[in-house]
């Protein structure tokens, strides 16, 4: 019914229905917004990033100065979340440390998977003995434990979040590249990608051009698991005491600090915040993977 | 099948080869250099260029590397003189009480992981798919200290029906004679893993159900409790053979932070002291040890996945 009123509707405004061939990104796009729970996710990823850059505009903390007067303050109207150990107002610290996680994450999720795609890309498409050797460094980076290189990188740099951004790149671009490999082996013969090498054109046009754009889907599906795994990377860094350094902070530092005080009393306010900031913001980014990964390479192919 | 054999052990020696590199690279990258990192901050330039030139911290970076894998062929691991131990006693003493932990978290979350996996592909959109699918995606989301440390709180801490430290004797014996403890971090590092494996038996599973050898035997007249775990269930545990190889970083990892967690004295713990120390004699062996068992697995884990999978011919 609905759908009779909008065509009569646009039939009266004189509009006829596009038959221009819809871009890829738009038909998945719309794939993607019939799955509720990713569209749900989806505000909640941009309200918390809303909550973490816009939020101190609305709720002014001092995170400069200790105040110590404050210590472990519980939550009261001034500070509606407490205040940690150092007197630091909770709920103004969640928003200055989610800007560091959710800051690192997409960043570093970023890096890993424009290097990384080049990387598969090029590996694919040009073959022979070059994709062999440049395989074989992937496998080699694959097969280190990536937590040990993450972590002897972390104490051979001392992280800023620059620095945790290029350490989580690192060892996450393998994977990546690893897959874009795969994918471009099989876009490589299509027509169109043999159809610019028949007329002279450069390996890098037909990789950036034509293989980059087709393999679109995977790169972005893989673009936002790889969000919620650096910021689950950030935080057990932070857990571990090599990750941001005071005064700055993540999610993942500001639990742990928060754990050290767990068997001394009830501070719940310290621990379930970030905690469970963390988790949400996670598994945001694991359904909206999951759905897109629907809408680019199952569902797309029956319409 | 032979020549397959061949070509992937070679390849997997050319990895070796670049992962040493990379590896001894990546320690040579220490401010100060390796050499100030095992002497310390407080040494003198006497003192620092005698033990540069004792340990040849001043040759060639091609001459440094080929002794120390002229050492590793030999089976020796490295010196670390912050422990004053051989690091293959160091491994030695840390190494079967991570593998305790591994093999039961591996053991108890594939024991839960898979069958729920296959009920919930057989059940799938149904109410118990759904709550299913939610703790696995929480599984996938919850850094693993996180969960550690919160089954510490509830029921250690408050409850007190586990002890919140895990074994600490130092043997595996005496580990094991201490069950209670071992609970919370087994199932802290169970948890991680099972979500990888419910996730994947529940794909594996529902892309095997729609297959022709499934509507063959349900044609020849199988029941359904047949087809499920006799033939879709055997064709899904192929892929779990390879992914259990392919996840023996996730494992080492998932291990290390659960070690940290309870204070457990196994590698995980034991690496990350080291890191702390900058003890990089241990960080490499460690490294290297940790790399070559994901090389061997990932090789076993193709070799096993052409075995037992007939259709698949190299």
């Amino acid at each position: 019914m609905a759908d009779t009123l909008a065509t009569n509707a646009a039939a009266d405004l004189g509009l006829e229905p596009s038959t221009k061939p819809r871009g890829m990104l738009v038909r998945g796009w719309e794939v993607f917004a019939e799955n509720k729970l990713a569209l749900g996710s989806l505000a909640f990823v941009i309200l918390m990033l809303l909550f973490c850059f816009l939020g101190p505009v609305f709720y002014t903390t001092n995170q400069v100065n200790t105040n110590l007067l404050l210590y472990m303050c519980h939550p009261s109207g001034s500070h509606l979340l407490g205040c940690d150990d150092l007197g630091y107002d909770e709920l103004g610290r969640l928003m200055i440390g989610g800007q560091t996680s959710l800051e690192v994450g997409l960043a570093a999720a970023g890096v890993s998977v424009l290097f990384g795609t080049l990387y598969g890309a090029i590996s694919g498409y040009v073959g022979g003995w070059l994709d062999a050797l440049m395989m074989r460094i992937v496998d080699a980076g694959l097969s280190i434990p990536g937590i040990m290189v993450i972590i002897i990188l972390s104490v051979i740099f001392h992280p800023s979040p620059l620095v945790m951004i290029f350490i989580i790149a690192v060892f996450y671009w393998f994977g990546v590249a690893r897959l874009i490999r795969g994918e471009t082996l099989s876009l490589r013969t299509r027509e169109y990608v043999q159809a610019v090498r028949v007329i002279g054109g450069l390996p890098m046009r037909s990789v950036v051009r034509h293989v980059v754009p087709n393999a679109i889907g995977t790169i972005i599906v893989q673009a936002t698991f790889a969000v919620a795994d650096s910021i689950l990377l950030l935080s057990g860094l932070g857990f571990l005491g090599l990750g941001i350094q005071p005064p700055s902070t993540d999610w993942g530092s500001m639990l742990a600090s928060a754990l050290t005080y767990m068997q001394g009393g009830n501070y719940w306010w310290l621990i379930y915040p970030p905690g469970i900031a963390i988790i949400l913001v996670c598994i945001a980014f694991n359904f909206i993977g999951d759905a897109l990964r629907d809408a680019f390479e199952t569902r797309l192919q029956r319409r | 099948m032979v020549g397959f054999l061949i070509r992937r052990i070679g390849q997997s020696i050319v990895v070796l080869f670049i992962v040493t590199i990379i590896t001894f690279y990546m320690i040579h990258l220490f401010p100060g250099g390796a050499i100030k990192a095992m002497v310390g901050p407080k040494a003198t330039p006497v003192q620092l260029a005698y033990y540069t030139n004792l340990y040849g911290f001043n040759r060639p970076f091609y001459v440094q590397y080929l002794k120390w894998v002229g050492q590793l062929l030999s089976g020796n691991l490295g010196f670390s003189p912050k422990l004053n131990l051989a690091v293959s006693t160091e491994i030695g003493n840390a190494l079967p009480k991570t593998i305790v932990l591994v093999v039961l978290g591996t053991v108890v979350s594939l024991l839960f992981g898979v069958p729920l996996g296959v009920y919930q592909a057989v059940r799938r959109n149904s109410i118990g798919d759904y709550i299913l699918t939610g703790i696995s995606f929480l599984g996938y989301s919850a850094p693993v200290f996180f969960v550690g440390l919160i089954l510490v709180e509830w029921f250690a801490v408050d409850t007190h029906i586990f002890p919140p430290f895990a074994p600490s004797g130092q043997t595996v014996g005496a580990i094991l004679a201490d069950p209670r403890a071992l609970v919370l971090p087994v199932v802290t590092y169970a948890f991680g893993l099972y979500a990888l494996w419910s996730r994947y038996m529940r794909s594996s599973t529902l892309d095997n159900l729609v297959q022709d050898f499934v509507r063959t035997a349900r044609a020849k007249g199988a029941g359904e409790r047949r087809v499920i775990w006799v033939h879709v269930f055997r064709n899904s545990l192929v892929s779990i053979v390879t992914l259990l190889g392919l996840s023996i970083p996730g494992i080492v990892a998932g291990a290390l932070f659960t070690e940290v967690v309870f204070n457990y004295p196994g590698m995980g713990m034991a690496f990350y002291q080291a890191a702390q120390n900058v003890d990089y004699e241990s960080l490499l062996g460690f490294t290297v040890l940790a790399t070559v068992a994901t090389i061997l697995g990932n090789l076993i884990a193709d070799v096993g996945y052409a075995v037992l999978d007939p259709r698949v011919r190299y």
